[in-house]
């Protein structure tokens, strides 16, 4: 029999239609893998019990005819989606031993095709953190490293290195100023942004509301494309959720870029770029140009204002956002106070780790008397202007290609200050705070191989266009076969 | 003109400066960003979404019933509705505020300046203007007393929908700041937007109170919260003033703050000590777009408004021909108005303003009933008036069956024939037994003819006497007059 | 603008953490340096220019006045750390 972990979308569910194996062959080696694989601790937790029963309707519903378009599909979930029944934590301890009562949309979109859950994995705090080292369940190593131990990226690092370990075929992240594409570039895997408003946040523990939107992570274009078609569809739950139809993703992957036009912004031409990311991202510019596209260059002056306008909108945001957990409705309590407002205090010092605080206290400086308006109504303004910009640009291109990530996966315990951890997301998070579709596929590797991502910034609701782009750059790159030549 | 109240103090008068900010439970059935019930009364927490409960990932999306009943209500208040609103967030942690920070407006109201005119009596009035209403969530309710360690949080009232309607500083002492509560709570149940129920807190109070030398500028103000009744605000604004005066009097200032009103100590004490700390950092709700309404449904809501009570008083005047203060008694409350109109058709009324006024509105307020409570119908009163109409029964005897239907229940005629209180107005019958009177009282009739016309109530009393008080006394008046002439 | 020692209290008083008096020198610190990092805006020109209110330009969307949710005391409370008698607990207040 084939080795099932290494399977993807479409082979799976050609092999579980085929009779090839059943779903729960499928889970139980999966079940098998986490139990015996997870050194890189990519899961917080599994549900062997669940997962196989949900396998076996799954197979039932197989038998009688009856499948749905995801069914038997295992799916790890990053920890921030609420699932009816599994703690969820947002591996905060402040979440600790929460049981939602609830199913997040996105996740109930893919069990109603099918979907199998398979696990929970781990993230930074609260989704703060560019190297998922703020987990409340420990750090997670990147399947890449070596003689060093390289973190996967954050936040959604578990979801990333569980799919580049083939520990799960697909992964649930989220993406808030890169949160999905910076980790999709550290592993190696295809990490895609939707457009803000075309996957539900009901559910999903907010870190920053305007920002945060649901994707996928997965090895293959074709494949993020299938599971964000079930992910994706308005939801009257989620007021910002967008009411317009989902396109065909899956075609979109294989459709021509052939006249299309690719703007190249000079503004990510920062000092810091290395070289082999420069290089890296030449090739994708060359290889995009001889599939037919036309290159042309953009601006995006506001480019450089981007990171700072971020460190001031989500932590305002989150400052609000996590007001909630004060030890009284779930969670953690302190052991001993004093009394109301000492438990407020201690149960929120005590169960928010050192970057989540950070924020929160920025967040709260920002917003506070006296400081509103040069900070947070500031950092507003100039979003307008970063929006305007890619406006601009949009009237000229139809995607834009930039790196994903200044560089590749540094290592676990990089003595970093919090200002060269946020520049990790210099590239990621202009496309964030103009809510824009945003992918991220390998492009080859770095002079020490690492993996490095390129990322297609697309207009607002149009994922199919970078989808095509991404796909174009995943056959040039050829970056699953020369896996084999690194690894 | 009626001049506002002006308190002496030991150095000199002193004026009152007030202004109120309404929180106006909406009337609907369904919270205003979550679809749990609004019910009052309920088991704790039965009432309760995860939305309200801020579990974590939950979101809010808005009640259009709460978006129009704010509309209608601006409206009433001659107010400017904004086309664009923006909910934001005010920060601050307190157990019966499960997010942690309350979904209100701040720089972008529904609702912009308007105004609305409050009766001071003898038709005096005076117009007050209204700075603001907004919609926000309500908070929970905290119990203090059900364990002896720990205050217990109840969530079903979090998350109701509120307007808070803010005067301008308009008012000059506490009977115009009576009024105002008056008319406020009289126009949005005109307009059932709110049952304006302050007993149940849908209407709650709070004053900002400060007092300044008669025509300076405004001195610092203390906010007066907990006040559940007209009559308490109306305490609670005396009690404050005097404080103030009290304290400027004596060289001291007065200190900004928020006070709690005691109602049964009739006085107001600091709340919250740490005041000062108080910093709501508010910002735009990233989880809500900003509210945009047409003008097309704003006209809409304007077009059909029903009729206020300052326009239905003056109809009142103008087309029953009342006076201006049963015209504003019956139009105070709608359900009072709409009770006299439906009893006024086809009916005199004057005659049924005068009675549901003197007998009907007094009887409930006396056993502290409101008209939805009443024991007695519109239809059961009708056919009361219709009996007196009719000579069945007179004024006297009416009053007798209306008690008994108040008590006892019961409709007019079937306890006019159980206790047998028709009234004689057959005039042969009582012709006969007059002229039978006339005969056996010759002395009294020869009197009576020479002048005493007192001795025509004398001659009344007989047939009444004869009657057990059955006759009518108009019939029993005009055959009296002809029989005692000849 | 710098953060001092006693903004930087506000700040956590208003938040809600309580920062040890040995964290409050290196933490000012790091704050001040990120907030200085962040005043790169000032260099950007924000006349006449709108601040974002939300991503999409999509009007807020209205729900029907219904009840269709709530009546799950159990599932609201039932995460709770200390839940009595259904309700939520927290340390005695006096109002």
């Amino acid at each position: 029999m084939t080795n099932l972990s290494n399977l993807g979308v479409t082979e799976i569910l050609d092999g579980l239609n085929n009779k090839a194996f059943s779903a729960e062959e499928l889970i139980v080696e999966y079940i098998k893998i986490l139990k015996t694989k997870n050194k890189h601790n990519a899961y917080i937790h599994f549900n062997e019990e669940k997962s196989l029963n949900l396998a076996k309707e799954s197979d039932a519903r197989r038998a009688k005819n009856n499948s749905l378009a995801l069914d038997g599909l295992p799916i790890a979930v990053k920890d921030i989606f609420c699932v009816k029944g599994e703690k969820t934590s947002a591996c905060s301890k402040i979440l600790e031993n929460f049981v939602p009562n609830y199913e997040s949309s996105v996740t109930s979109n893919l069990w109603k095709q099918g979907a199998i859950y398979l696990g929970k994995t781990s993230m930074d705090e609260f989704a703060m953190g560019s190297s998922n080292e703020t987990s409340f369940f420990g750090k997670v190593m990147n399947p890449w490293s070596k003689d060093k131990q390289l973190v996967p990226g954050g936040s959604s690092g578990g979801s990333a290195a569980a799919v580049a370990a083939n520990l799960a075929p697909i992964a649930l992240g989220t993406d808030t100023g890169g949160s999905i594409r910076q980790p999709a570039s550290f592993c190696g895997t295809i990490g895609l942004k939707p457009t803000y408003g075309r996957c539900s946040r009901w559910g999903i523990i907010a870190f920053a509301s305007s920002l945060d939107q649901a994707g996928p992570i997965t090895r293959s274009v074709k494949d993020s494309a299938q599971i964000l078609q079930y992910m994706s569809g308005f939801d009257i739950k989620d007021s910002t959720s967008a009411d317009i139809p989902v396109p065909n993703f899956i075609d979109a992957c294989s459709s021509s870029i052939k006249d299309k036009i690719i703007g190249i912004p000079k503004e990510y031409k920062i000092d810091k770029l290395a070289n082999d990311v420069q290089k890296i991202w030449e090739l994708g510019i060359e290889w995009l140009q001889d599939s037919g596209a036309k290159v042309i260059d953009v601006n995006l002056p506001h480019t450089e204002y981007a990171l700072p306008t971020y460190y001031i909108v989500a932590p305002a945001e989150a400052s609000a956002n996590l007001a909630r957990y004060d030890g009284v409705k779930y969670g953690f309590r302190a052991e001993s106070f004093d009394d109301l407002e000492d438990m407020y205090c201690s149960t929120r010092s005590e169960g928010f780790g050192e970057e989540v605080k950070r924020r929160i206290l920025i967040g709260t400086y920002v917003l506070s008397a006296g400081y509103y308006d040069a900070y947070y109504l500031r950092a507003q303004k100039v979003r307008t202007k970063i929006v305007n910009d890619f406006n601009k640009a949009f009237n000229k291109c139809d995607a834009i290609l930039t790196p994903t990530a200044p560089s590749g996966a540094f290592e676990i315990g990089a003595n970093m200050s919090p200002i060269e951890m946020y520049m990790n997301d210099v590239f990621t998070v202009p496309a964030s705070l103009a809510g824009l579709p945003a992918i991220s596929v390998p492009g080859g590797f770095s002079d020490d191989k690492k993996p490095l991502g390129l990322q297609l910034i697309g207009k607002a609701f149009d994922e199919e266009t970078i989808l095509a782009f991404a796909s174009v750059i995943e056959n040039c790159s050829n970056f699953k076969n020369s896996i084999k030549d690194i690894i | 003109m009626r001049e506002p109240i002006i308190l002496k103090g030991e150095t000199g008068q002193w004026e009152m400066v007030i202004g109120l900010e309404i929180h106006a439970q909406v009337k609907c059935k369904s919270k205003l960003f979550s679809g749990s019930s609004t019910e009052f009364g309920a088991e704790p927490n039965t009432q309760v979404s995860f939305i309200d409960a801020a579990m974590p990932g939950m979101l809010p999306v808005i009640n259009q019933e709460a978006v129009d009943q704010a509309i209608r209500t601006g409206h009433a208040l001659n107010a400017k509705i904004n086309n664009m609103s923006v909910f934001d967030r005010k920060n601050y942690f307190y157990p019966d505020l499960p997010q942690g920070y309350q979904i209100s407006q701040y720089k972008s109201p529904i609702v912009g300046e308007g105004w609305l005119i409050i009766d001071l009596g003898k038709g005096e009035t005076k117009k007050i203007g209204i700075e603001r209403l907004h919609l926000e969530q309500d908070a929970g309710k905290l119990m203090h007393d059900q364990h002896p360690k720990y205050s217990l949080v109840d969530l079903n009232r979090s998350g109701i929908p509120l307007m808070e309607i803010v005067s301008k500083p308009d008012m000059r002492d506490w009977e115009e700041a009576g009024a105002y509560l008056r008319k406020l709570r009289s126009i949005v149940r005109y307009i059932d937007s709110c049952d304006g129920n302050m007993d149940q807190g849908s209407l709650r109070c709070d004053a900002n109170i400060s007092v300044r030398r008669p025509g300076e500028k405004f001195g610092t103000r203390c906010e007066l919260k907990n006040i559940n009744s007209v009559k308490f605000m109306m305490k609670a604004v005396e009690y404050e003033a005097y404080r103030q005066i009290e304290i400027i009097e004596a060289g001291n200032q007065v200190k900004q703050e928020t006070r709690l009103y005691d109602p049964i100590k009739n006085e107001t004490r600091s709340m919250r000590s740490k005041e000062e700390a108080h910093d709501y950092r508010y910002f735009p709700d990233p989880d809500l777009l900003p509210l945009y309404i047409t003008d097309e449904r704003i006209n809409t809501f304007k077009k059909n408004l029903p009729e206020l009570p300052d326009v239905k008083r003056d109809r009142f005047q103008k087309e029953y021909n009342l006076s201006f203060y049963d015209a504003d008694v019956l139009t105070a409350d709608k359900l009072h108005a709409d009770f006299f109109e439906s009893l006024a058709k086809g009916r005199d009324a004057k005659f049924v303003a005068n009675w549901i006024i003197t007998n009907f509105f007094a009887m409930l307020n006396e056993v502290d009933k409101s008209i939805e409570e009443s024991p007695i119908k519109e239809e059961q009163l009708g056919e009361l008036f219709d009996l007196i109409n009719d000579g069945t029964i007179s004024g006297r005897t009416a009053k007798e069956v209306f008690e008994e239907m108040f008590t006892n229940g019961g409709n007019a005629s079937e306890i006019v024939e159980k206790k047998g209180l028709k009234q004689i107005s057959n005039t042969d019958e009582l012709e006969a037994m007059i002229q039978k009177i006339i005969e056996d009282n010759s002395q009294q009739v020869e009197k009576f003819r020479s002048g005493n016309e007192k001795l025509f109530g004398w001659f009344v009393g007989q047939v009444m006497k004869n009657t057990q008080g059955a006759a009518n006394p108009k019939v029993v008046n005009e055959i009296l007059k002809k029989s005692l002439k000849n | 603008m710098s953060l001092d020692k006693s903004t930087l209290e506000k700040v956590a008083n208003l938040a809600r953490i309580k920062v040890k008096e040995s964290e409050i020198d290196p933490l000012i610190n790091e704050l001040n340096n990120i907030m200085s990092w962040v005043e790169k805006l000032n260099e950007v020109d924000i006349d006449n220019i709108e601040p974002m209110t939300g991503v999409s330009d999509a009007k807020l969307r209205e729900r029907n006045d219904e009840v269709n949710d709530g009546g799950y005391q159990d599932k609201v409370v039932n995460n709770s750390p200390e839940s009595i008698s259904n309700s939520f607990s927290v340390p005695k207040v006096i109002e």
